[in-house]
């Protein structure tokens, strides 16, 4: 598809696709205020306008949970498919068939993706599917009002739950023993960040996870969590620049993270996580330095931000597949069907 | 003793992974290029290797080609089934075994036939040590050869079909036909009266399963995506789309118009395959019953977001895991109401091979001209076992692709639409797919609550509109989809009614009941769901309409009474599931067994008929045939005309 160029007399803001920021934006958000999940709408809205995307170039996908609504609150103009719970990944694949000039972006939880949809992100991100994969991970279901998400930590109290006794989920690792092509983790109140990995993840062909830990305002909001203040303050030793956000008000990082660097960061009830940037010198293309970084992070508790692995000679599902030039959902009935003669041919085939 | 020509069925025992089927196959194509109409039905085990199984071959000269319990000649293979095969034979019927089976001959009322199958194959240098088992299974074809006379040019025509012209294991398989039936022709003497004399009824068809004759007709639907997950028995339908893509859909620059994914689980292949009908293409999955119930969900959500999607249920029995290998007619209610809430299906039941490959193609359209999800409900007996057809037919119609708006037609409306929007008051809305430029193009699918605009709402009025919407719809899909067959009869005083696979049983009881009881029926093969006007005015006509069918609960029965509830008091469920193809037999046995007089023909009150005894092999010879004027009395015409 061709990008149609600004016109003479535009609005300066105007980028090379010939539209506003406005053009970008979605419904107004029905989330909690202060939810991590608008701060990642926004920040889609930004690097999609900044790249100069057509929103026609783009298909939205989701599942079902707090997270899979968000795509209602951006690009507008893009078509969108709010699919099944945990089964995001499958209308995906399928519908990405239907023109592959396309780029999917895909909204997904914890839950969505870690817990009822672990068997069809694991075959997605195996099959390079040609999209952008957010996973806007809050470690709880908010939609049914606060449980425990695959992702939540072993120990942590809910009201109702009592203590999750399982070993968490590490969403960046499952994709990287799955194969993914291109993997990064940041943080809702890292919008900088967020923004910079969403606009990587567009560029990448196959699939890019981006595992984006988005804070729950609502529901996990126990004090006795496992990376609780208190439990931060106790391991300062190699942590800094803690910064505490008043409740009910997004949580975003005063100042922005040094490669390298490892930051504590409260949560809405006291609660802390730990975000360890990737050192200067780490190299996203090696995987065994992707396993060793998150498997460094499980053992010291903190979370690796940026992208931890990419890989960009893997052909995507519909290059592999060899198709066409026109988008498939254009051929017309002469590339389709058969000529008449070749039913004569098939009737012969048969004994 | 009289001969008896053409007319009786052969039964094989073998062991499971044997390689019997190459055998069997080839007995049946023989028989049906001697011209003499013939089945063949695989009745085999769910497993890989060792257990019993099964091949049973009926030749008809009459055209009667369902299956039948009466087995007037058995081969014995395997020691495992020996007694129960034995036990089986007809009174005054053959049986062949292989002799190094040492097990006791119990019956003195049929003709016994041992045949040194390891001897015979032995003393042929040319068959290598591991291939002996397998060869080992043509002996028995070339006694049959020569002790009923079946053609041995044509086994050889049946071999070099299976051997795709090769002529190594053609020579070699051949050589044992003729040492079999040398052996036979030197060392046994006929004392049964079966034999095939050649005739010319099956010329101008074909021989084909339902689940090749159902990809090739999706591939000539214009089939742009599938996706599936292997099961029995509905595996080889998609593997019939990769087998024939490539020949029916080639094209100079190598590169494909078609994407085939096998996906994880049957979740994923109908997710995929909703994705690709959402976004514009002709999509389709293909499973059996415990694939369909792990689709539920997804069904649903194609439903009422209104996505075109086409799923094959090659049908096995169930519940559960049931018998993955058997046949039945047992998921038409699961189907008919498949998804939480309200929700209705639209359903095509093909009744023969040719009908897999019209509704292949068909379905497509019915599904992008409804926007809904259209199910094709097959069976394992009409998808994986070799049926005599009329060959394939080209579309008589070009592609419905329904009412997808592009770019021009958006500028022509101003970008004035709405995607649920019930413009033309037929129920069916307008739609756009992914990738459509014009900015006021896009919209947001979702299994939530939505407004005209495809908005998210929970408004209470909105939800009623757009159901009852869905509603309309449904009606409006009578008129898309296909008419029942009527098979009349003059002076008819009941009424059958059939679908599916059932449809040959159900003709050759019809006859029954019309020669030997004095019934003439009318039998209407229904071919879709919803019910069209043909159904009611059938159900409109008859005291008593039977309804025929392989389940237990008498599913079609059930649905009937639903859609014409005060006609429901006229329905006699016939309701039998098995695992067995049907049978002519418990189709008459059920019928009569429920037949009731009518008061006004005879004066007499009404009472029950008494179902006939079983006919015994004798007997059957002295059946009155089907006439050929009286067949053109019957329409349409099926399986005896066609050109090729």
């Amino acid at each position: 598809m061709t990008q149609p160029l600004p016109m003479a007399g535009t609005p300066a803001n105007t980028n090379l696709a010939g539209l506003v920021k406005n053009d970008y934006r979605g419904n107004p958000s029905t989330l909690c205020q202060g939810c991590g999940h608008n701060s990642i709408s926004n920040q889609i809205v930004s690097a999609m306008y900044e790249l100069n995307v057509v929103p026609e170039h783009v298909i939205k996908f989701s599942g079902i949970g707090c997270s899979s609504k968000s795509p209602t609150y951006f690009l507008n103009r893009s078509f969108g498919f709010n699919s099944l719970h945990g089964r995001m990944p499958s209308i995906a694949t399928g519908a990405l068939f239907g023109d592959q000039t396309l780029k999917g972006l895909g909204v997904s939880g914890d839950g969505d993706t870690a817990s009822i949809g672990m068997g069809q992100f694991k075959h997605i991100v195996r099959r390079n599917v040609n999209m952008v994969y957010i996973v806007e991970n809050n470690g709880v279901y908010g939609l049914t009002k606060g449980q425990f998400s695959a992702t939540a930590e072993k120990g942590l109290s809910l009201k109702h739950q009592g203590a999750n006794q399982y070993m968490p989920v590490d969403i960046c690792m499952e994709a990287l023993v799955s194969n993914a092509t291109f993997i990064a983790r940041s943080f809702a109140g890292n919008p900088k960040q967020v923004k910079e990995l969403i606009k990587a993840a567009m560029a990448h062909k196959g699939i890019a996870v981006l595992d984006i830990i988005s804070p729950c305002v609502t529901f996990n909001n126990q004090d006795n969590a496992y990376h609780s203040y208190s439990w931060g303050k106790d391991h300062e030793e190699p942590l800094h620049d803690i910064s505490y956000i008043a409740p009910r008000s997004e949580i975003i990082l005063e100042k922005e993270m040094a490669e390298g660097e490892v930051r504590e960061v409260a949560m809405h009830d006291g609660s802390v996580i730990v975000l360890k940037n990737l050192e200067k010198d780490y190299n996203p293309t090696d995987r065994f330095e992707a396993i060793r970084v998150l498997a460094e992070a499980q053992a010291n508790n903190w979370l690796a931000t940026g992208l931890i692995y990419i890989e960009t000679d893997k052909p995507s599902l519909t290059e592999l597949s060899n198709l066409v030039d026109t988008p498939l959902n254009r051929l017309a009935e002469a590339e389709l069907r058969p000529a008449p003669e070749m039913i004569d041919k098939i009737n012969a085939l048969m004994f | 003793m009289d001969k008896v020509v053409n007319d009786f069925s052969i039964t094989v025992g073998t062991k499971n992974g044997s390689g019997s089927s190459t055998a069997n196959n080839t007995i049946l194509r023989a028989i049906f290029k001697m011209g003499i109409p013939v089945s063949g039905k695989n009745l085999f085990p769910s497993n890989i290797q060792g257990l019993p199984t099964w091949y049973t071959i009926r030749a008809n000269k009459d055209g009667f080609t369902a299956r039948r319990e009466e087995q007037e000649i058995v081969i014995a293979m395997n020691p495992d089934s020996f007694a129960r095969d034995l036990a089986s034979v007809a009174p005054g019927g053959a049986f062949y075994y292989a002799d190094d089976i040492k097990q006791p001959i119990t019956r003195a009322d049929i003709a016994v036939y041992p045949l040194p199958v390891k001897q015979i194959v032995r003393s042929d240098p040319n068959v290598p040590s591991d291939f002996r088992d397998l060869v080992g299974n043509m002996v028995y074809v070339g006694a049959l050869a020569q002790m009923i006379g079946l053609d041995i040019e044509k086994i050889r025509a049946a071999l070099e079909f299976h051997f795709k012209g090769k002529q190594k294991p053609i020579d070699m398989n051949l050589n044992t036909v003729r040492a079999g039936a040398e052996w036979a022709k030197a060392n046994l003497e006929k004392k049964d009266p079966f034999y095939l004399e050649a005739m010319n009824k099956t010329d101008g068809l074909i021989m084909a399963d339902g689940n090749t004759a159902g990809a090739l007709g999706s591939i000539f639907g214009g089939l742009q995506f599938a996706a599936w997950y292997p099961i029995t028995p509905a595996s080889s339908l998609a593997e019939a789309l990769n087998d024939y893509l490539p020949t029916l859909r080639p094209r100079e620059d190598g590169k494909h118009t078609y994407a085939v994914v096998q996906a994880e689980d049957e979740l994923a292949a109908i997710g995929m395959a909703i994705g690709a009908g959402w976004s514009g293409l002709r999509s389709m999955t293909s499973t059996s019953g415990p694939g369909l119930s792990l689709m539920t969900e997804f069904a649903g959500l194609a439903y009422y977001a209104e996505v075109p999607v086409v799923v094959w249920d090659v049908q096995r029995i169930g519940p559960s895991t049931g018998l993955p290998t058997r046949t039945s007619q047992g998921d038409l209610s699961f189907v008919n109401f498949i998804g939480h809430g309200d929700s209705h299906s639209v359903i095509l039941l093909p009744g023969g091979v040719d009908e897999c490959f019209e509704f292949g193609w068909r379905a497509f359209d019915v599904a992008e001209q409804l926007q809904t999800p259209v199910f094709v409900l097959s069976d394992l007996d009409m998808g994986m076992n070799q049926w005599m057809s009329k060959p394939f037919e080209y579309p008589s119609t070009p592609m419905q692709r329904g009412k997808v708006l592009w770019e021009k037609d958006l500028e022509e409306l101003k970008g004035n639409w709405g995607r649920y929007l019930d413009k033309d008051g037929d129920g069916i809305p307008y739609r756009t797919v992914p990738g459509n430029q014009h900015p006021l193009s896009s919209y947001f699918t979702r299994g939530t609550g939505h407004d005209e605009n495809a908005r998210y709402t929970e408004d209470s009025a909105m939800w009623v509109k757009n159901m009852d919407r869905l509603k309309k719809k449904y009606e409006t899909a009578r008129k898309y989809v296909p008419a029942p067959v009527l098979y009349a009869k003059p002076g008819a005083t009941v009424g059958i009614l059939g679908f599916g696979s059932t449809e040959e049983a159900i003709l050759e009881a019809v006859h029954q009941l019309d020669t030997q009881h004095g019934i003439p029926a009318d039998f209407l093969r229904v071919r879709a769901l919803p019910f069209t006007q043909e159904v009611t005015d059938f159900i409109n006509k008859y005291d008593q309409v039977f309804v025929v069918e392989m389940n237990r609960d008498g599913q079609m029965n059930q649905i009937l009474s639903i859609e014409y509830p005060e006609k429901a008091p006229n329905f006699r469920s016939v309701a039998y599931g098995d695992g067995m193809p049907a049978s002519a037999r418990w189709i008459r046995e059920g019928i009569l067994a429920k037949y009731t007089t009518p008061a006004k023909s005879n004066g007499r009150t009404k009472s029950k008929a008494t179902p006939s005894a079983v006919r015994t092999p004798s007997e059957k010879t002295a059946a009155k045939k089907i006439s050929d004027s009286k067949m053109k009395t019957m329409k349409p015409l099926r399986k005896i005309s066609g050109k090729k």
